[in-house]
């Protein structure tokens, strides 16, 4: 099922627990919906060579030419059909998205996690350098290195990766503090297990689930972050993601030209994309956490976009 | 006696987020390909004595320490370099686009405020009925927008009835004071309403589960029992415990209020401190980048302190 692609990377969840995790998405009708969301715009990206009518590089018509039965949204400023852009679009920003998300993760995760599991002096350490990062606005810090390192795809993501997994780092810690004390690390412990065994086989798996629902409300911010620094110029001019073509109808005047079709649908599609994965790992997060289950307490806190995975520790 | 300690605590902590932005920003501009030198020296002929003199004159022969130490003490004199672009010092030019900016964020940021913290209380309290339902997918709908499209179709929606870009109207010269007044007032609607409205989205849900998680405890049963108003019971009960939270999101989404100015500016050429920041990155300003860094970064760090500081004057117990 759809759903269960969020948790195939976690075979060492109990299944039991699995299975009541998808019990309590399939219930939630914005978990549904957002998962729906998502598979469709995740397929239409993966599929894009094959099912876009034209080709990106070449003009097929007139520039700005008004939606038509052959260009259902038109064609922009260089007579390129829309329908096309914005399939091969989504495809560049869902890979910033993904693999921006799976940079920060990486290091969120294993600061969290080496932080909760060795505590002490390596704790105060790594979470004071956590706290900093926190405060220090991500968005203009992410403008002054990608301005500094120049445009490009990789650039982008390694930038947005570096500044997105201070709230990951923060959340998983809090987590593994937990599973630190249970029995059953201490009796792995006991038996001579090493640090490392540990950590991967007693400790990690419990904190994944908490890790991929804060993956997928960290793409919504990756995302966002990529139509952002697309916007001020600093993405790769040649690839075309969603917010490339935001900043190219912005830049080459579709809206004193009238062209609504050049401007709306690439927004549309990213307000979509991060709709989908707020609902997608807000549910996650709720089908988690056992103390929602209970009727009256089942308020979610909602987090901020650009401050994922904060608003636990904050509150 | 405990409660010094907190606020110094807070305190110390907001001046080393300073100093590490500082030296941050001293450190990524100097991996920056290239040096002031290597761009001045590429005049023809240009000998290796020249290269030298040059260096020396800009401190680039001393050691990454001092340079260092000299960024420090310069900077604590409040000397930010000078513009490449206009060749003015980088702290008249951040002063004057922080005082365009500050009255068009701090409008849209009130109203989103307001507005949030009064939609979502409604959205708690009628929960489960449609209005909750109208309310929560209004705000989740703008708060998936990204912020520089909404601008944009607000530019289409009001294009011809509002001025969609600029502060003033260039063309009244020397107007009378009240003309002058609803020029800029004009001007700054889309704007801030722009900012507000993706903020709005944000805080209405912030304060949605916020109020939710208080109105789930004992004291508001309590209160329910013993007859109270509901507009009481709102206000003096649920609202006020839930005050904390929002407070605490509210300051830590001021990072998010800056990077959205910054696009906000840039859609409607506003000339302040996100649109200083878009030219110094398209004429490459080095100089302009790092000081207009450390202004946004150093305003989140102090209203965050602030915040901090609002939490402790709100809740008692945590000097305990």
């Amino acid at each position: 099922m759809s759903e269960a692609s969020f948790f195939v990377e976690s075979p060492e969840v109990g299944t039991s627990r699995t299975r009541a995790l998808l019990r309590t998405l399939r219930h939630r009708r914005s978990a549904v919906i957002g998962t729906t969301i998502l598979v469709a715009v995740i397929l239409t990206a993966v599929l894009a060579p094959w099912i876009a009518p034209y080709d990106i590089h070449t003009q097929v018509g007139a520039p700005f030419e008004p939606p038509s039965w052959n260009h259902p949204l038109g064609l922009d400023d260089g007579g390129i059909d829309m329908v096309s852009l914005l399939m091969w679009g989504m495809r560049i920003s869902l890979v910033v998205g993904f693999a921006a998300t799976f940079v920060s993760m990486v290091i969120g995760g294993s600061i969290g996690l080496v932080s909760g599991y060795f505590g002490g002096k390596t704790d105060t350490i790594l979470m004071r350098i956590t706290d900093y990062f926190l405060v220090i606005p991500d968005v203009p810090l992410m403008i002054v290195v990608a301005a500094i390192w120049g445009p490009s795809l990789f650039h982008i993501i390694i930038v947005i990766g570096i500044l997105l997994w201070t709230g990951t780092a923060r959340v998983i810690r809090a987590q593994v503090l937990s599973v630190r004390e249970r029995v059953y690390v201490k009796r792995a412990r006991a038996l001579g297990a090493g640090h490392f065994r540990i950590v991967m086989r007693h400790v990690l798996p419990q904190v994944a689930p908490l890790l991929i629902a804060n993956t997928v409300l960290t793409i919504a911010v990756a995302v966002f972050d990529e139509t952002a620094l697309s916007f001020l110029g600093l993405s790769d001019p040649s690839r075309i993601s969603l917010g490339k073509l935001i900043e190219n109808a912005f830049e080459r005047a579709a809206i004193s030209a009238g062209a609504w079709w050049a401007i709306v649908p690439p927004g549309v599609l990213v307000a979509l994309i991060i709709l989908a994965c707020s609902l997608v790992g807000g549910a996650l997060e709720d089908a988690l956490n056992p103390r929602l289950r209970v009727a009256h307490l089942s308020a979610r806190t909602f987090r901020l976009r650009p401050l994922v995975g904060r608003s636990k520790e904050a509150l | 006696m405990r409660g010094t300690d907190y606020v110094l605590k807070r305190v110390g902590f907001a001046i080393v987020t300073v100093f590490v932005a500082v030296t941050i920003n001293f450190v990524l501009f100097r991996l920056a390909p290239g040096s002031a030198v290597s761009n001045l020296s590429r005049v023809p002929h240009a000998t290796q004595q020249l290269r030298h003199a040059l260096e020396v004159q800009f401190g680039l022969d001393k050691s990454k320490w001092q340079q260092y130490l000299i960024y420090l003490k310069q900077l604590a004199h409040g000397n930010l370099g000078v513009s490449y672009e206009n060749e003015q010092p980088v702290s008249t030019n951040l002063r004057i686009a922080l005082i365009n900016t500050l009255p068009m964020v701090t409008l849209g940021t009130v109203f989103s405020i307001i507005f949030g913290i009064f939609t979502g209380v409604i959205a708690a309290w009628r929960r489960g009925t449609k209005t909750e339902g109208a309310t929560v997918s209004t705000a989740l709908a703008f708060y998936s927008m990204p912020t520089q499209w909404l601008g944009l179709m607000l530019i289409i929606l009001f294009a011809g009835i509002l001025p969609t870009g600029g502060m003033t109207n260039e063309f009244l010269l020397n107007p009378p004071f009240w003309t002058h007044v609803k020029d800029l007032a004009s001007h700054i609607f889309l704007p801030a309403l722009t900012l507000g409205l993706v903020l709005y989205g944000e805080y209405t849900l912030i304060v949605r589960s916020a109020m939710l998680e208080t109105l789930g405890e004992d004291y508001v049963l309590t209160a329910r029992a013993k007859g109270l108003k509901p507009r009481t019971i709102v206000r003096t009960h649920a609202l006020r415990n839930a005050m904390l939270p929002i407070t605490t999101l509210i300051a830590l989404s001021l990072g998010y209020i800056v990077a959205g100015a910054i696009l906000v500016e840039i859609v409607f050429s506003w000339p302040g401190i996100g649109r200083a920041v878009y030219e110094a990155v398209l004429e490459r300003d080095y100089p302009m980048l790092q000081g207009a860094f450390l202004v946004l970064t150093i305003s989140v760090v102090f209203f965050n302190l602030v915040a901090d500081l609002l939490y402790f004057k709100l809740d008692p117990r945590i000097s305990e």
